[in-house]
């Protein structure tokens, strides 16, 4: 294939994974975020203390993030079909990719948050600051930098699942590596297919070092 | 102004605290001193609840805060102002943002906010700083910002936690004249802690000494030193421990009258000095002398030293 027959491909392709990815990020934030910020509140010694329900919150983050991409993609289909009202195309993969990066992110704000002083939460605590307040004005403020390295983090696995959702009809790029580089031997767009994955990877972790970088006052 | 009476706390085994009772008068400066592990951080925290003890009553400003309910109990809190031994800011925020942030807790609007938070920037000397980020300031300089932080909300109290613990001698200087400033410019109660007998000695008006999660002995600094046996005048002046006979003098007030010579001239005893100094308190000047009286009228020399107001103690 000559690089003009490449390049619409490649251009169609990237688009789908950057919509793909795009929306399960945005769904991984609004629901990995107050997941995290739930382990760390409800700890034994976190702001409002209910160990069981932590428990509870780590065994299913825990169980979500020991499947296989792959495994979880594919057990979703049901609930996906559900959800999306179809199981294959691009929308249906933002489903299981929310899922499978929303128990990562939330560990990865678990641990930008237990970043933040004991003594700078107290500090707070003793200023008479609500709950509420030390999670919105000190936790999360404190943590950005961090949140923003695990946001980075996040994004860049979910570029590496969705490759996957080209086995179940996804599209993506995942999906013309397949069909072209796999399935007919077109090395070419193979080659293709991976430098554009290198460069955008690329641009995503400078920028996101970039942002926490900017952001971060210690 | 700040009252606590039976306080205990376990943490496990370990008794923090064994039954503290205090009592901190509108206006002072009063000195928790100990060593670490004393429960002095523990009594300090238990005063706004930071740490809720296990038993007792802490009754703050005339509000009893270990009744209180969340809400109320936060309310009360932004009335006691407490500076921190690591400063406690916000890295995210600015000079200015951080002295805000009580101020945004209690709701204070924009305008006045921004005038308050200047005021109080000038106060602690750091006006035109608003703008840098605490990263930028020396650790006397986030200290004074962490003091603004305090006052905000126009606290009738503040707590300090070891506030000049981490900071060089000279700097520590410092911060201590401005807390004793707005002590007696604002009106500001003060309760401390601190494992430096400095601190004590040059702003504080009362004292307690903390052991194993008791208080061995308190009250007013110039009352202690009066007391005979008192531990704070032994670690104030730290001299040997005395040899049966051994005469240790505590002059209050006055120490540069030569009282020594006065005695040797009128009651015809020998007096060998064996140890000595004198301290420069709040309350004021403090002399402590070891001395051994032979000879003459020693019997009458000592009641002359007591009338003329030095406590006198004698080894046994």
């Amino acid at each position: 294939m000559e690089l003009d027959e490449i390049t619409p491909l490649l251009w169609q392709a990237t688009g789908e994974t950057a919509v793909m990815v795009g929306w399960a990020t945005l769904f991984t934030v609004l629901l990995g975020l107050p997941l995290g910020v739930a382990l760390v509140a409800l700890d034994k010694d976190g702001l409002r203390p209910m160990p069981a329900l932590k428990g509870a919150i780590g065994v299913v983050v825990n169980v979500g993030r020991s499947l296989p991409f792959l495994v979880l993609m594919i057990a979703l289909i049901p609930f996906t079909r559900v959800v999306v009202g179809s199981s294959i195309g691009t929308e249906a993969m933002v489903v299981p990719l929310t899922v499978g990066a929303v128990p990562f992110f939330a560990r990865l704000v678990e641990t930008a948050l237990r970043e933040v002083g004991r003594d700078v939460v107290q500090a707070a605590q003793a200023m008479g600051t609500g709950k509420l307040a030390i999670i919105r004005k000190v936790l999360l403020p404190e943590a950005f930098p961090g949140l923003v390295a695990g946001l980075t983090v996040t994004v860049v696995a979910l570029i590496g699942y969705s490759a996957m959702a080209g086995v179940i009809g996804g599209g993506g790029l995942g999906d013309l590596a397949k069909r072209y580089g796999y399935e007919r031997f077109e090395t070419g767009v193979m080659v293709a297919v991976v430098i554009v994955l290198i460069i955008v990877v690329q641009l995503i972790q400078s920028l996101g070092d970039h942002v926490a970088r900017r952001l971060s006052h210690k | 102004m700040i009252e606590a009476s039976g306080l205990r706390k376990l943490y496990g085994q370990t008794v923090a605290l064994d039954g503290v009772d205090l009592a901190v008068r509108q206006g002072e400066i009063f000195g928790v001193l100990g060593q670490s592990g004393a429960g002095k951080s523990t009594l300090l925290r238990c005063v706004n609840l930071l740490e809720r003890p296990d038993s007792g009553t802490v009754t703050v400003a005339g509000r009893e805060l270990t009744k209180l309910g969340e809400r109320e109990l936060n309310q009360a809190r932004q009335r006691i102002g407490m500076v921190h031994q690591h400063f406690a800011l916000l890295a995210s925020r600015t000079v200015a943002g951080n002295v805000a942030f009580p101020l945004e807790v209690m709701g204070v609007g924009r305008r006045e906010r921004d005038q308050r938070v200047a005021e109080l920037l000038e106060l602690v000397g750091l006006g035109g700083r608003g703008k840098d980020h605490p990263r930028q300031l020396s650790g006397g300089q986030k200290q004074r910002v962490g003091i603004a932080r305090a006052l905000a909300g126009r606290p009738e109290v503040l707590l300090s936690d070891e506030a000049t613990s981490a900071l060089d001698p000279g700097t520590t200087e410092s911060i201590l004249g401005l807390l004793k400033s707005l002590n007696r410019e604002l009106g500001l109660t003060i309760l401390l802690i601190t494992h430096e007998m400095n601190v004590v000695k040059s702003i504080c008006d009362s004292v307690a000494i903390m052991e194993n999660g008791r208080i061995r002995e308190s009250g007013g600094i110039g009352e202690l030193i009066r007391t005979p046996g008192s531990r704070l005048t032994r670690e104030i002046f730290p001299l040997p421990e005395p040899a049966a006979g051994h005469i240790t003098l505590t002059f209050t007030g006055h120490p540069e009258e030569p009282v020594i010579s006065e005695v040797v001239r009128k009651f015809d005893v020998d007096v060998n000095i064996l140890g000595g100094a004198i301290e420069e308190l709040a309350a004021g000047s403090v002399g402590r002398l070891r001395v051994d009286l032979a000879g003459g009228e020693r019997d009458n020399a000592l009641t002359y030293l007591r009338e003329r107001g030095l406590l006198v103690e004698v080894a046994g």
